[in-house]
């Protein structure tokens, strides 16, 4: 591919706060017009990368292009043609709906109407509320309008900093409907977001974890290659059965997932009969035991536990 | 079943507007009670008003076997409360934090430090004693900050949103935390919005609009709404409401 492909290239890069390392060497490249999510948790190191490659936050090392544009030497260049959200809510609470979008777009030296079709489907809900000041909205339509004023200027990659941390679960679908409908106007957008279950709505994620990318692929080739076999066991005390399945022989790892536990085993082996078997004889009573195909998490879970990401002794 | 937490009527209006419209619910002694829905259904408000924070317009409740309007002092003392934006000092150490909170509660020095040391072995961080919070892992500082909101044996914990941004791994630790207490005896109150989570629920309710529109365990919603899933349920009840 030529370097007109990308969006985003990223060789190398490390940020370091004091004696915390936040990004400890990163290298990937973004395609043009991609929906590309960087999926982990808090303190991974997402906001550190987003601010990098915003050009507001400079890297220790390492080299960030944004359409080819060095993010520390063409800073001015870069701004224009980016279109950035930041985690944080960050309009002026003070301003109405529609003077915090007025200003932006006078920002960028243009106005309402010349990109208007992009975010008129965004808009339309803000619209009966122009006149409110914008601090005074529910936590939905700051999220619309903080949307509606990074597009404005109509950028070329967009920058999404965990739109959909804290939003109740149908917003956040809403939401990524926004996105795909702007992904076909071949804008190219990157989100970071702590829900694993987002990962399928992206084109390719990176997993990330503790200042590395643990993998870089498209969802489904992740959820493909999990290594081990995955059963879904329930029985009516689920608290008990964690504990029970964790002191199953053949139990290589045991999660929760909903209403039923994942266990991992050796994907030669065949055990459903065994765990039914063992359970029964611990007295357990509504027993179900299935196959259960591997999902983001059960890999994020997997990746995590296999590069020792998880600071935590248990 | 004993019930800890007894709402009957409660309204609660800013000026015009009605943020709880008429609940009616009961939880029960020991039971992980799931409190879900949309932001701005109303759960922040109903939660700040179990919590003794913030008086309702009426309504008759009972928390803890006190009284809502008369009793709020006695109901702080029995209660714990963790959220993910606020649980911890970060400019404190893990020991300075669990004796201000102790302290809080009343509970004596000596009874303070001899149940820290039991609670620092069960999180095997008896090392992290003297660390402060800020220096610790977010996973950690989650488990720490809810070992501290039922340090001082609460009849019922709320918990509102304890594990958002949390990673896969510890959310589950911290989940198994959650049964471990409820097995003890400990009510807890739990608001989420990870679906996969309403599921480690005994029962939930889903606040839409002001109103609790279903409320029964995971199993009843999803038969009752011909769901496979809680998000499923969730999705079907919350998109109904925007609709209108």
């Amino acid at each position: 591919m030529n370097d007109t492909d990308f969006s985003i290239r990223i060789r190398a890069l490390h940020k370091s706060y004091g004696s915390l390392q936040a990004l400890k060497g990163l290298d990937v490249d973004i395609r043009q017009s991609e929906l590309f999510g960087f999926i982990g948790p808090d303190g991974a190191g997402k906001t550190s990368l987003f601010r990098i490659i915003a050009t507001l936050l400079l890297p220790d090392s390492g080299e960030v292009t944004v359409n080819g544009l060095n993010v520390v030497k063409d800073f001015r260049q870069i701004r224009n043609i980016l279109g950035y959200m930041p985690g944080r809510f960050s309009l002026y609470p003070d301003l109405s709906v529609e003077q915090n979008l007025t200003f932006y777009a006078h920002i960028f030296g243009t106005d309402i109407k010349t990109h208007y079709h992009l975010i008129k489907d965004i808009y339309e809900h803000l619209e009966p509320f122009k006149k409110r000041l914008a601090g005074q909205l529910s936590g939905g339509m700051k999220q619309k309008l903080a949307l509606c004023c990074s597009l404005i200027h109509k950028p070329e990659i967009l920058i999404l900093d965990e739109p959909t941390t804290g939003v109740d679960a149908v917003s956040r679908k809403e939401f990524w409907e926004m996105l795909g409908k702007l992904k076909k106007e071949g804008i190219s957008i990157i989100v970071s977001t702590p829900y694993m279950d987002e990962a399928a709505l992206c084109d390719r994620v990176a997993l990330m974890q503790s200042g590395t990318l643990m993998r870089i692929d498209k969802p489904e080739a992740i959820v493909k290659s999990f290594p081990k076999k995955l059963l879904a066991v329930r029985s009516a005390d689920m608290y008990l059965l964690m504990q029970d399945l964790r002191e199953f022989d053949a139990s290589l790892s045991i999660n929760l997932f909903g209403s039923k536990v994942h266990i991992a085993v050796d994907p030669g082996r065949s055990v459903q009969e065994e765990i039914q078997n063992y359970l029964q004889k611990k007295g357990h009573t509504d027993i179900i035991v299935e196959e259960a195909s591997a999902g983001i998490e059960d890999c994020f879970i997997e990746l995590m536990n296999k590069t020792g990401a998880h600071g935590n002794r248990n | 079943m004993e019930t800890v937490i007894n709402v009957k009527d409660l309204v609660k209006k800013f000026g015009q507007f009605v943020a709880n419209d008429h609940l009616n619910f009961e939880v029960y002694k020991g039971e992980i009670f799931g409190f879900l829905g949309a932001n701005g259904a109303g759960k922040t408000t109903a939660m700040r008003i179990l919590c003794g924070l913030s008086s309702p317009t009426s309504g008759e409740i009972n928390v803890g076997g006190f009284d809502i309007y008369t009793e709020t002092d006695l109901i702080k003392k029995n209660i714990g409360y963790m959220s993910q934006r606020f649980s911890l000092y970060e400019d404190l150490t893990v020991y300075e934090n669990i004796r201000f909170y102790g302290g809080i509660y009343g509970i004596s020095r000596t009874d303070i430090r001899e149940r820290t040391d039991e609670l620092l072995e069960k999180l095997n961080m008896t090392d992290s004693r003297n660390k402060l919070v800020r220096d610790l892992p977010l996973g950690w500082r989650q488990k720490i900050a809810f070992s501290v909101a039922v340090f001082h044996k609460p009849q019922i914990v709320f918990l509102d949103e304890p594990t958002g941004g949390v990673d896969p791994i510890t959310r589950r630790q911290f989940w198994e935390m959650i049964y471990e207490s409820a097995r003890s005896g400990v009510t807890c109150f739990v608001t989420t919005h990870y679906m996969d989570e309403a599921e480690y629920c005994d029962r939930v309710s889903i606040m839409v609009d002001g109103r609790i529109s279903a409320l029964d365990t995971p199993e009843g919603l999803k038969k009752q709404f011909s769901a496979v899933s809680m998000d499923e349920v969730f999705v079907k009840l919350a998109r109904k409401a925007t609709a209108l």
